[in-house]
């Protein structure tokens, strides 16, 4: 199989399959439906290469960025929505919020 | 000693009388029968924001929108001479809905040069004329100059479409938003491109979620846990104080102080919040917006945080100190139930760094929203039991008050002008 990401950031690649997700709503679904530890794990991966990645994605034109370039800016976005049950709720959900949703029906692209 | 000096009455609430101080109900949040004096009295006397021009960029752009509270479904569009109009979404022949794409109980939106009914094929201009009747001649002398879409009064106001269900609105839309909206004149509101939409169905009465937002003194408490342990404990200690509250007609606003998160100790903030340079107040290194009009942080509050702007009825405006702004609408589907929509808006990102502080200021916003919509259904649920009847709003809570008291208000006005 061919990679997803910049070959820079190889080391990535075992979580690029499951985390480079164009829209919110795959990311914040894939986050319902992980274990506090598979979160951690991605995180704990991607974080300390986090400014890297952002200094190679400077490299390129914003607007005309190549495949393996958006997904690994969607990799970021991903480690955002995984920070918060990493960083604060250390469960998948906000706590107590039930049955409650919150639906991304548009989003900036990239 | 409050924080921030108080005007001379002592307080915010007694600086506006007519508010007074006393316990209140919420009678108005939780029967059906008072759903339908409001829709009456409000949702279709009101000037209602349904959108923005951005989206109707061109000639023939239209979408469409379902107002439940005002019993109404319509057609928002851009016309041959680039006029914002809005008509009832209902052909003339049959009374078919006239736009609508696989579910008609769906909004839709898209472009076109003319609508065509589904149902027999009966033609729209997008000036509303009817231009065809599927063989007229079995029609019997049909005028089709008397038969064209059913205009609802619309107006644009920097670049917010709204639009009026009365036959003859009392106020012009300029008249209705009053001097402390429109001095918002200026902001850059259409420069600010990028776009985060969300929507989400609450089991709660839609005054409860504007109170929800209309109030920060649940922030320290309720959205503690959202930041490390020695910065919500010292937030939770000194309580939320706003340095500025003010009552225009039935619309209402507050300032708050901001927060300088790039200058604290990293004890103080989350590592994602540092690694991005954003969070809940939007990204660290502010947006160049230019010069603010005079009606954005009218106090002129230092260091500034945000300004809520809460248009009567359901239209919130809510403009960051850091360059970016939110819009929020909540639209009754019945007296316990409705969709609040939440729209987040950027420049343009020039670059990756841009773009990542922007996700995650969106991030964020949701996060704390979502803990926001939590406690409704838990207070609509125990309003209902009526078991207790007055509850106590404090100071802060100034304009939870005001927007019962006007909605209140306008029910008694528009019932005692048809008696």
């Amino acid at each position: 199989m061919s990679a997803l990401l910049p070959e820079e950031f190889a080391a990535l690649e075992p979580f690029a399959g499951k985390w480079c997700l164009a829209t919110e709503q795959e990311r914040y679904g894939t986050r319902l439906a992980s274990t506090t530890e598979e979160m951690q794990e991605f995180y704990d991966a991607v974080v300390p290469r986090a400014e890297e990645a952002m200094a190679y994605l400077e490299g390129l034109p914003f607007d005309a960025l190549p495949d393996d370039a958006t997904n690994l800016l969607h990799l970021l976005y991903s480690m955002i929505q995984v920070s918060f049950p990493v960083e604060v709720w250390r469960q998948p959900r906000v706590p107590d919020s039930g049955s409650s949703s919150f639906d991304c029906v548009i989003e900036p692209v990239p | 000693m409050p924080r921030f000096p108080k005007p001379p009455e002592g307080s915010w609430t007694e600086h506006y009388p007519e508010l007074g101080t006393d316990p209140v109900s919420y009678e108005d949040s939780i029967t059906p029968e008072f759903y339908e004096r409001e829709k009456a009295a409000i949702f279709k006397r009101a000037w209602l924001n349904v959108g923005r021009v951005e989206q109707l960029p061109r000639k023939g752009s239209y979408f469409t929108k379902d107002v439940d509270a005002a019993h109404a479904s319509i057609i928002v569009l851009r016309d041959r001479e680039g006029q914002v109009r809005a008509f009832h979404n209902i052909c003339r022949h049959r009374g078919n809905k006239l736009v609508w794409s696989d579910d008609p109980k769906q909004d839709t939106a898209g472009f076109c040069r003319q609508f065509t009914c589904k149902y027999h094929g009966w033609r729209y201009g997008l000036d509303g004329a009817l231009t065809f009747i599927q063989q007229e001649g079995e029609f019997f002398d049909v005028d089709k100059s008397r038969y064209g879409l059913a205009p609802v009064h619309c107006d644009v106001w920097a670049g917010f479409i709204f639009v009026n269900f009365a036959r003859e609105p009392e106020q012009s839309l300029r008249e209705f938003l009053g001097p402390m909206v429109t001095a918002l004149e200026g902001y850059p509101f259409e420069k600010q491109t990028a776009r985060f939409a969300y929507s989400t169905t609450i089991h709660a009465n839609w005054k409860l979620y504007m109170d929800a937002f209309a109030e920060f003194y649940h922030a320290p408490v309720l959205h503690a846990k959202q930041s490390p342990e020695k910065y919500s404990t010292a937030a939770q200690q000194a309580g939320f104080e706003a340095p500025h509250y003010q009552i225009d007609g039935p619309h209402r606003m507050v300032s708050t102080s901001g927060v300088r998160f790039w200058e604290m100790d990293s004890e103080l903030v989350k590592p994602m919040e540092i690694l991005t340079r954003s969070g809940l107040f939007g990204p660290w290194d502010a947006a160049d917006l230019g010069e603010m009009p005079a009606g954005v942080n009218p106090a002129k509050c230092d260091p500034w945080g945000l300004d809520s702007f809460q248009l009567f009825p359901n239209f919130v405006i809510l403009i960051w100190s850091q360059g970016w702004y939110l819009t929020y609408h909540y639209w009754p589907t019945s007296y316990n139930t409705h969709v609040f929509e939440g729209n987040v808006y950027f420049l343009p990102a020039a670059n990756v760094r841009e773009r990542i502080a922007q996700e995650m200021a969106a991030v964020t916003f949701k996060e704390f929203a979502l803990q926001d919509s939590n406690t409704l259904e838990a207070t609509q649920m125990m309003l209902e039991t009526r078991y207790i009847d007055r509850f106590l709003l404090n100071d802060q809570e100034i304009l939870c008050r005001h927007l019962h008291k006007v909605v209140g208000d306008w029910v008694d006005d528009h019932e005692g002008a048809r008696k």
